[in-house]
């Protein structure tokens, strides 16, 4: 009964932060609902696995795409703790088989965390030939009382391609330590992009780490801050060429918008062949002066110029 | 409908503009010649607000606008298609025509049109680095039009653009002001030049004369080329 109603709430906040009701209702969409350390919910489409055991303070699953499989839907992962406090360890393992291919949307709600935690081991292979999209949004409040702590190790295997998104633009961030890494072999491509915005005390790291290892492996780490009020943030992108022809690229560009914020960036470019080439641009500042004008001679204001650069940014 | 009066500005100590009068009509393309590093740009950033003159003033419709921001002169029907135009990222073409938000999808493709761009191939794009510079150019100039604006600057609309291209926009150029804009059309090419009622020949901080668009363009020829007023190093600021 407990269940059920956390479940009735879990759903409701997922939908007021703009998930689909329809696509976790449905027999043919994958998905796992968690709430703190508790499972509400899973639904394995057709060419999906997923498996749960509960722990003292969260979840381990196993999710397996099997091979071949071309999941036509997106897999949708719902975590969240709705409570003021809470802690939530989840250890996740993927293995996405040889020629498979997914996309998975996690969404991730905190919307009344004074003293939440949420932490998210990921190891995820991606097999041979394999597509895995991987696309986590989070919803927080707007009191900064969450703790944001999601590491993934990923492999690619050959020709496979692996492609994640991390956004948080919705309430405040709180203190986020993101860091991925991921391992790409013989012509894979591996990209990693995050977008976040962060205000008033939010403290956000961000690691990015790409090793091209195989031949012709090409990799992107990508990542867009917006930054006002006080907010501080470090990103951290390296890129290692270790294979011919690998291409690598480092990509960053931060929007400092508040009199309080401290914005750092550390663009590493490493290369370990003569015949790989690695690259990086990194741009930290106030917005473009010559994009406000330009919206301001459209007839914006400057504060409705902002917003739209803004969103763009992290769209 | 717009009058520029004996505007001056000076930048680290070098005169750019001088007292430099003149004024453009409703319904009538006005070129303005004048050679690299002359100014034009500069007069352009004035007429916008983006930035501001030393001396001198600039009156719309009667009301002086010297000193209006630049969001307010767009508003009052002011704008400008810039030279070297930003890039935005995740901006569409189709939002970034829609910024005038009377205009009707109907209209935002036949602005396209005009400057030569299928709709169906670019609404969808974005107003970033994966466009060429004559493309950009020329959502600028589809963009300016969407303003439907009273005044619109064009600086240099044709520079960069591909022959096949420059027909499109100086039809597009020729239709702003039949449909009753005054347009300030800062140019080099000869296209631009047949499409004027006017032509304004800037030197030395000045209007040092204008007149018909082929005899004007004649005597830039044969006098401008020479110039000794502008566009020389300022050796003694550096
Ligand atoms: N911000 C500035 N500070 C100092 N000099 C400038 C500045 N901007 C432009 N200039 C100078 O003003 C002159 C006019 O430039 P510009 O208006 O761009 O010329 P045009 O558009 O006619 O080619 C040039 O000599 C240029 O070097
Ligand atoms: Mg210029």
């Amino acid at each position: 009964m407990v269940a059920v109603r956390e479940y009735e709430a879990m759903l409701e906040a997922y939908s007021r932060a703009g998930g689909s009701l329809e696509a976790l209702r449905s027999k043919d969409v994958g998905n796992l609902v968690i709430h703190g350390n508790k499972v509400l919910g899973v639904n394995e489409a057709r060419g999906i696995k997923i498996e749960t055991q509960e722990t003292e303070t969260g979840v381990n699953v196993h999710f397996l795409v099997e091979e071949g499989a071309k999941i036509s839907h997106p897999v949708h992962l719902c975590f969240g703790v709705l409570p003021q406090q809470g802690l939530q360890e989840i250890v996740l393992e993927v293995e996405a088989l040889a020629d498979s291919e997914v996309d998975v949307i996690a969404h991730c709600i905190f919307p009344n965390a004074l003293d939440v935690t949420h932490r998210m081991n990921a190891d995820i292979v991606i097999g041979d030939h394999a597509r895995f999209c991987y696309h986590e949004t989070h919803y927080h409040g707007e009191s900064g009382g969450v703790n944001v702590i999601p590491h993934g190790r990923i492999r690619v295997g050959k020709k496979g391609l692996w492609q994640s998104s991390f956004t948080l633009i919705e309430g405040c961030v709180g203190t986020l330590d993101y860091d991925f890494e991921v391992f790409g072999d013989e012509k894979s491509v591996s990209e990693l992009l995050v977008k976040v915005s962060g205000k008033k005390e939010d403290e956000i790291n961000v690691v990015e780490r790409i090793y091209l290892e195989g031949k012709e492996a090409r990799g992107l780490a990508k990542t867009r801050l917006v930054l006002s009020d006080n907010a501080r943030a470090l990103f951290r992108g390296e890129t290692y060429g270790n294979a011919p022809f690998a291409r690598g690229h480092v990509d960053c560009l931060e929007i400092v918008n508040g009199d309080g914020v401290v914005a750092k960036a550390i663009p590493v470019v490493c290369v370990n062949d003569k015949r790989a080439k690695v690259t990086h641009e990194a741009a930290i500042g106030s917005i473009d002066s010559k994009q406000m004008q330009t919206l301001m001679a459209r007839g914006l204001s400057e504060e409705e110029a902002v917003d739209v650069i803004v969103k763009g940014i992290l769209r | 409908m717009l009058e520029i009066r004996d505007l001056k500005l000076t930048l680290n100590g070098k005169p750019i503009l001088d007292g430099l009068n003149f004024a453009v009509e409703k319904g009538r393309i006005h070129g303005l010649l004048g050679v690299n590093g002359v100014g034009k740009t500069t007069l352009a950033n004035l007429l916008m607000g983006i930035s501001y003159p030393d001396k001198g003033s600039i009156v719309f419709e009667g009301q002086d606008i010297t000193r209006r921001d630049i969001s307010e002169r767009a508003r009052m029907g002011i704008t400008l298609a810039w030279q070297e135009p930003a890039r935005f990222e995740g901006l569409t073409i189709r939002e970034y025509l829609r910024m005038n938000r009377h205009l009707s999808p109907r209209e935002a493709n036949n602005f396209l049109w005009m400057v030569g761009l299928p709709p169906a191939d670019y609404l969808d794009r974005g107003v970033d680095t994966s466009l060429s510079g004559g493309e950009r150019k020329r959502v600028e100039l589809a963009c300016v039009m969407a303003m439907k604006p009273k005044v619109a600057i064009l600086d240099e609309p044709d520079s960069g653009i591909d022959v096949v291209s420059l027909p499109h926009i100086m039809n597009a150029i020729a239709e702003m002001g039949k449909r009753g804009s005054a347009v300030l059309l800062i140019t080099h090419g000869e296209e631009a030049v047949n499409v004027a009622d006017e032509i304004l020949i800037m030197c030395a901080g000045r209007i040092i004369n204008h007149g018909p668009p082929q005899a004007m363009c004649e005597w830039f020829r044969g006098n401008c080329s020479t110039c000794k007023h502008i566009g020389q190093p300022d050796l003694e600021g550096a």
